[in-house]
């Protein structure tokens, strides 16, 4: 009998455990849906996207300046290094460029985007759930997902791919400051490569994954934000910095997979 | 019959395997101020919470205007909401948001009204609630009793059918608590609102509400108008307001109204037994209305608070002085007849000191406020209720006084 009970209890919390990431997916797949389904009904939020477009897009540039550089500096020089074996450093050119515009641009912007304002959000969100402003909101007859998702989704759609774009320019300009005012390429080689080898292909490829990146990282932010009460590791500010740590995790792992996948099918 | 606004029927609510509400049975009538009181984690906040759609019950139903709210179709939902007003017991202010931005939110969110429109509504009932210079600071700025009322303004703005308040005046002093209390009660009167309020503040939230229900073990144990309740015999019910009830009225130091009332039978049975006399005085700030509206809440309170200050210093120790309702004070004064009644008013009224009856509050030389009093010796056979209709009946013949922050007259 005890054997029996013992068998069930065990299949039973199997079977929970199984249901637990089927039951995440549906209700981030619902919200995600609320988000965006919002993000059209009128009126327009205009002026909260503008807002938000200002602190996710505006105020990132900075930090994506400052890591394209370094990361095309040091492409730059791993790049030179490696292809000088071959005796064709010439190509330094199309190896930075291609490799920034098609993975490094889009990775890399969508985890220092995370980083920076995803974070806050989740943060942000969080503090509004376990302080009861979200209830207020849904007392007043404000759609809570509305108000406080909608607009940043339409705003991290609006910047991500800004962003990267400024992040393949300046990433390339590094690659051209190291290869070719340090080791001596000659810069119109170097900038002939980039030409030749980027096709619109490529560029719209780091677009998508860009767009695709905005959409999970707001997501995944604004979701952890939103149910920090539902958390059962840890109610009030401790639930708020388990959230904001998991959205930034979780975030950032769940880019370099979707990064994967959609190289795969864009390949 | 009337017929009840919204209904509450077998209503059962658990946290886990914590059973909080087994079996709510409650009646809202439009128009009134139910109070529902209980001790505290009874489960006063989840049952507004599940009036207002924050919380779903697990069994039983809630009905507005005698339909289920689970059978409501969405563009009625919307409706039936907007019809509702919430004041969180921790303010639940947006913090990221100033005070204005914060009082405009549920009218500029709607998005049907025209920006100018929204500014004046704004400051209109900011002004009501003495909210001055404040538009453009934070919330995290302001002290507890100021962000309360930052956000009964912004419950109040849209003008609500249904307000519910939970714990409205938790953590503020006395003469905001009481400030409150009789800007709830002015409001419902004046706009007709339907409000329903959790309160601990026993006896003072009988004051303003017409119904009371107390919240017992998960079960309503028992509904009806204040007095009911407060002469209820029931051990648990004079327990848990006795319990609670402060031995003064803290905003007057007086004796709270139960109390004055057990003082009064003490002196009827002296005089039953001893033939000891002794006479009732009520005092009655007649205008209070009125100086609600033209200086605030705040000093409504505060000549309430003056007036029995003053009352008290003529007092002998024998005497008793207790609040009686919003507005009223109720003086026992022992061994005495008519006569010495009568002496005592027209002494107050010689003695009374008229420019502190304002206070510091906001000197306006034109500003009368209006005291009426009335006495009566008690007979053997009378009832405190019969004598105070009587009393108030008289009360303007008898004598009446104006204190005015300039000068008095009789």
């Amino acid at each position: 009998m005890t054997v029996i009970t013992l068998l069930k209890d065990r299949l039973t919390r199997l079977g929970s455990r199984a249901l637990r990431p089927v039951e995440l997916m549906g209700s981030m797949g619902v919200f995600f849906g609320r988000g965006l389904f919002h993000m059209l009904t009128l009126p327009l939020q205009l002026r909260k996207i503008s807002q938000q477009v200002y602190f996710i897009g505006a105020k990132s540039i900075f930090v994506i300046c400052l890591t394209s550089a370094f990361t095309g500096m040091v492409l730059g020089l791993q790049g030179y290094y490696t292809l000088v074996k071959f005796g064709s450093e010439g190509m330094l050119g199309a190896a930075v460029a291609l490799s920034i515009i098609r993975e490094m641009g889009p990775v890399l912007t969508a985890i220092m985007v995370a980083a920076r304002a995803g974070s806050a959000m989740a943060a942000e969100i969080g503090i509004m759930r376990i302080s009861e402003q979200i209830d207020a909101l849904t007392t007043m007859d404000i759609d809570p997902i509305r108000y406080l998702v909608s607009p940043r989704m339409a705003a991290g759609l609006i910047s991500f791919p800004l962003l990267t774009a400024l992040f393949d320019v300046i990433g390339i300009l590094g690659g051209y400051l190291t290869g070719s005012l340090l080791l001596g390429i000659n810069p119109g080689v170097y900038f002939a490569r980039v030409n030749s080898s980027v096709v619109m292909k490529d560029v719209s490829g780091g677009f998508i994954k860009s767009i695709a990146f905005a959409i999970l990282v707001i997501l995944i932010c604004c979701y952890q934000g939103y149910y920090t009460h539902r958390r059962k590791e840890g109610f009030g500010a401790r639930g708020v910095s388990l959230a904001t740590t998991s959205a930034v995790v979780s975030s950032s792992v769940l880019i370099l997979v979707a990064d994967y996948i959609l190289t795969s099918i864009l390949l | 019959m009337r017929k009840p606004l919204i209904q509450l029927k077998n209503i059962h609510k658990s946290f886990g395997d914590n059973r909080v509400l087994k079996g709510v049975d409650l009646d809202i009538y439009p128009g009134e101020v139910t109070a529902i009181i209980g001790k505290s984690g009874v489960g006063k906040s989840v049952l507004l919470k599940l009036i207002i759609g924050l919380l779903q019950p697990d069994a039983g139903s809630i009905l507005f205007n005698g339909r289920p709210l689970a059978d409501l179709s969405r563009a009625e939902k919307h409706d039936f909401k907007q019809k509702f007003s919430y004041m969180f017991q921790g303010t639940a202010l947006f913090d990221s948001l100033t005070v204005y931005e914060n009082i405009a939110l549920p009218l500029s969110e709607r998005g049907k009204m025209p920006k100018a429109e929204i500014a004046r509504q704004v400051r209109r009932k900011m002004e009501q609630l003495d909210l001055h210079q404040i538009e453009d600071i934070y919330p995290s700025q302001l002290s507890g009793g100021m962000k309360k009322r930052v956000a009964l303004a912004r419950a109040l703005v849209t003008d609500p059918e249904i307000v519910l308040f939970d714990e409205p005046t938790t953590g503020l002093d006395p003469i905001r608590k009481n400030a409150v209390h009789s800007m709830i009660s002015d409001y419902q009167k004046r706009f007709g609102f339907t409000g329903v309020v959790v309160s601990h503040e026993i006896p003072d939230i009988f004051y303003i509400s017409q119904r009371v229900a107390m919240l017992h073990e998960g079960r309503i144990m028992v509904e009806g108008n204040p007095d009911t309740i407060m002469r209820s015999e029931d051990p648990v019910i004079q327990q848990f307001i006795y319990g609670l009830e402060t031995r003064h009225d803290d905003l007057t130091g007086l004796l709270p109204q139960p109390q004055g009332e057990k003082k009064f039978w003490e002196h009827m049975a002296r005089l039953q037994h001893h033939r000891i006399n002794f006479s009732l005085i009520l005092f009655t700030v007649e205008n209070i209305d009125e100086i609600n509206e033209k200086i605030g809440h705040v000093a409504g309170q505060m000549v309430i608070r003056n007036l029995a200050m003053q009352v008290q210093q003529f007092l002998s120790i024998t005497d008793t002085c207790s609040r009686f309702g919003m507005n009223k004070i109720l003086v026992v004064l022992s061994d005495s007849n008519k006569e010495r009644a009568q002496m005592f008013c027209s002494q107050l009224d010689q003695e009374i000191k008229p420019g502190q009856m304002l206070g510091d509050q906001d000197k306006r030389p034109d500003f009368c406020v209006s005291v009426s009093v009335g006495f009566v010796e008690v007979q053997e056979d009378s009832h405190l209720k019969d004598l105070l209709i009587g009393v108030e009946e008289n009360q303007k013949r008898f004598y009446e006084f104006r204190v005015c922050t300039m000068s008095e007259e009789t």
